[in-house]
């Protein structure tokens, strides 16, 4: 039997796209890894410095405080947009006329730059010609400084009622608060679409029958519909959990000056490490290896809900 | 049972126009004088309340400078805004208040001009087209290799392509920026182009389609004397149209919008992307609300467009994004 010569057809095909991803992903990736133990400046490696840079990460109070920015941001928009999205989805799902034309008005924030609508949610938060104020106004409540106020949220809503809350108990500025909103906002729309489209795949039959055994619209929705869209919630639960954590251009575009305030309040992880590496201090070396931090914390979660999904298996 | 319909239209109807308020305010706010805004004319109807001095038939736009009860001093303009007597003396019975609705189109004309946003347009589609081109070539050539030939190291090649793909942008971040330095890329379209003509994600989409062509089209093809090149090109690639559609959406908006990126892998202003000169813009006009609602205006002007003639297939491309989750 003649033995066939290797084919290297397969690989021809595959070279441009191994090559790209090969030199501009998986290096950049190993050499993160490196950088992130030398004293690494935009002029070269410096001297090997082992694992100073983490342990200057511990000391650093600055990353602790976009640590706990990052995760305040994490628990508010997370569950808030999970159970916005499922609700709207619920009522596309539940109508005919007009469906698509909601659905794509829902949509338009997705597909609109965050840069621009970043602008315009600043002048919409802005204390003296802003919009938000303006309602406020209207509806006779006291303006706020929105995007100004460093006070925590719990703070100014305890002290409408004379409570004077300690400042550890404060949460989230006001200003964190409206960052919030933006990111909610801006992924509704994404996440309405992928569970009506989880929605729509489970079968009508499961509801009539559960209508001739007489279960209610509530006990339906508990007992057919949540059960058989876990698998698209825990999808929209990672991904807006993993998109949550890289949150920039809203920071970068609506805080400050400078950028993260007011009193750093809304500094959040990504650009804390993007103002070490291509700030006044350019240090690389540490900026690589906050990034590597924010890797492991969501890869960590991310095996967290995979292990989770897999125990509520229906 | 109507009454549950009307429900849920009447909640669709506020939640969706709160949804849409920001896009409406930044339009209605872009044809405003910024003399308004900052009178603090907040509200959503471009609105002007001026005074004005009628001698005869002529009229003239004024400000006021003192009151003396029955005369005032006034500065008097003519309809370009250019002061044409100052500290004239006129009788307040000549004056009248107007209030009247002005668009100021001219804003938008203003505001592209101020920097070369004409410029930042081009650099953006420019980079965007050709990335979706060069994402689409390599994507469909891997795609094919993955999902139609054996050869050796092919499951461990297409696994660590897509455990990269979990991986966030700002871990490789600074260490692309140490490469592209390297390179003497730095400032160049080569940094925003060439990284990005591969995708893993559109890879892994293509695999799943050309996985659904039947074998025997391959084979009739091979027996007819099609080589390898010659059926992706004419059976394939026809039969999978609508993903690849979806890929060049999903890399035409991402390379449109992406941000980070080009912000730091970029100086200078000729080779700015719209997002990035739209920042900077920001930053230099950032007291000239008007203008900056008119250059945000215009910046998500040709995606809405898009949107609105794509919108079912843009739509079903995200929603098909989440189904493999």
């Amino acid at each position: 039997m003649k033995k066939r010569k290797l084919d290297i057809g397969p690989y021809i095909y595959l070279l441009p796209a191994a090559i790209i991803i090969i030199v501009f992903r998986l290096v950049p990736i190993l050499l993160s890894f490196i950088v992130s133990f030398f004293d690494w400046t935009v002029l070269g490696p410096g001297k090997f410095i082992a694992l100073q840079n983490y342990s200057k990460m511990m000391h650093d109070v600055e990353f602790w405080q976009s640590m706990m920015n990052t995760f305040w941001l994490v628990i508010f928009v997370v569950p808030i947009s999970l159970v916005l999205s499922l609700f709207f989805a619920a009522l596309l799902n539940g109508i005919k006329k007009l469906k698509s034309f909601f659905r794509s008005v829902y949509f338009i924030p997705t597909v609109t730059s965050m840069v621009a609508i970043s602008i315009v949610w600043k002048i919409i938060f802005n204390q003296q010609t802003g919009l938000a104020n303006f309602f406020l106004e209207n509806l006779g409540i006291d303006p706020l400084a929105w995007l100004a106020e460093s006070r925590g949220i719990f703070q100014l809503l305890f002290a409408n009622f004379g409570i004077d809350l300690p400042s550890w108990l404060g949460g989230p500025s006001l200003a964190l608060f409206c960052i919030m909103i933006v990111t909610i906002w801006k992924g509704l729309g994404y996440n309405t679409i992928i569970f009506l489209a989880g929605l729509q795949n489970i079968p009508n039959v499961y509801y009539e029958a559960a209508d001739i055994d007489g279960a209610g619209k509530i006990k339906q929705f508990f007992k057919i519909t949540w059960p058989l869209i876990s698998p698209t919630t825990y999808y929209v639960l990672m991904m807006t959990t993993i998109v949550t954590f890289q949150v920039f251009s809203q920071i970068y575009l609506m805080t400050g000056p400078p950028v993260g305030g007011p009193l750093g309040t809304t500094k959040v992880i990504v650009y804390f490490l993007f103002e070490k590496g291509f700030g006044e201090s350019n240090d690389l070396s540490y900026a690589s290896a906050i990034a590597l931090v924010l890797f492991a914390i969501i890869l960590s979660l991310t095996m967290l809900q995979k292990r989770l999904e897999k125990k509520v298996h229906y | 049972m109507n009454l549950k319909k009307s429900i849920s239209f009447l909640i669709l109807s506020v939640c969706g126009l709160v949804m849409v308020i920001p896009f409406l305010w930044m339009v209605t706010t872009s044809v405003k004088s910024q003399l308004e805004v900052n009178k603090g004319n907040v509200g959503f109807l471009p609105i002007e309340e001026f005074s004005i001095y009628s001698e005869g038939e002529e009229e003239y736009r004024m400000t006021l400078i003192k009151d003396e009860g029955d005369s005032s001093y006034v500065h008097l303009f003519n309809e370009n805004m250019e002061r044409i007597s100052s500290y004239k003396k006129i009788p307040n019975s000549s004056i009248i208040n107007k209030r009247q609705f002005k668009f100021h189109f001219n804003n938008f004309v203003v505001a592209f001009n101020k920097v070369p946003f004409g410029r930042y347009f081009l650099n953006t589609l420019f980079v965007s087209i050709s990335v979706v081109i060069g994402v689409l070539i390599t994507g469909s050539l891997a795609a094919y290799a993955f999902a139609t030939m054996k050869f050796k190291g092919r499951d461990f090649f297409f696994y660590l392509f897509i455990s990269m793909m979990m991986v966030p942008q700002p871990v490789y971040l600074i260490p692309s920026y140490v490469l592209l330095n390297h390179l003497g890329w730095i400032d160049t379209y080569n940094a925003l182009i060439i990284p990005w003509i591969a995708n893993i994600f559109t890879i892994f989409l293509l695999r799943q389609q050309f996985k659904t062509i039947p074998r025997d089209l391959f084979d009739a093809a091979e027996i007819d004397g099609c080589n390898r090149l010659k059926i992706l090109w004419k059976i394939v690639m026809p039969l999978s149209k609508s993903v690849i559609a979806t890929a060049a959406i999903f890399g035409f908006i991402g390379s449109w919008n992406s941000f980070m990126w080009p912000l730091i892998m970029t100086d200078s202003p000729e080779k700015r992307v719209l997002q990035v000169g739209l920042s900077y813009f920001s930053q230099e006009a950032s007291a000239q609300t008007a203008l900056l609602m008119a250059a945000s205006t215009f910046s998500i002007l040709p995606l809405i467009i898009l949107f609105l003639i794509a919108q079912k297939q843009i739509i079903a491309s995200f929603a098909s994004s989440g189904l493999k989750g």
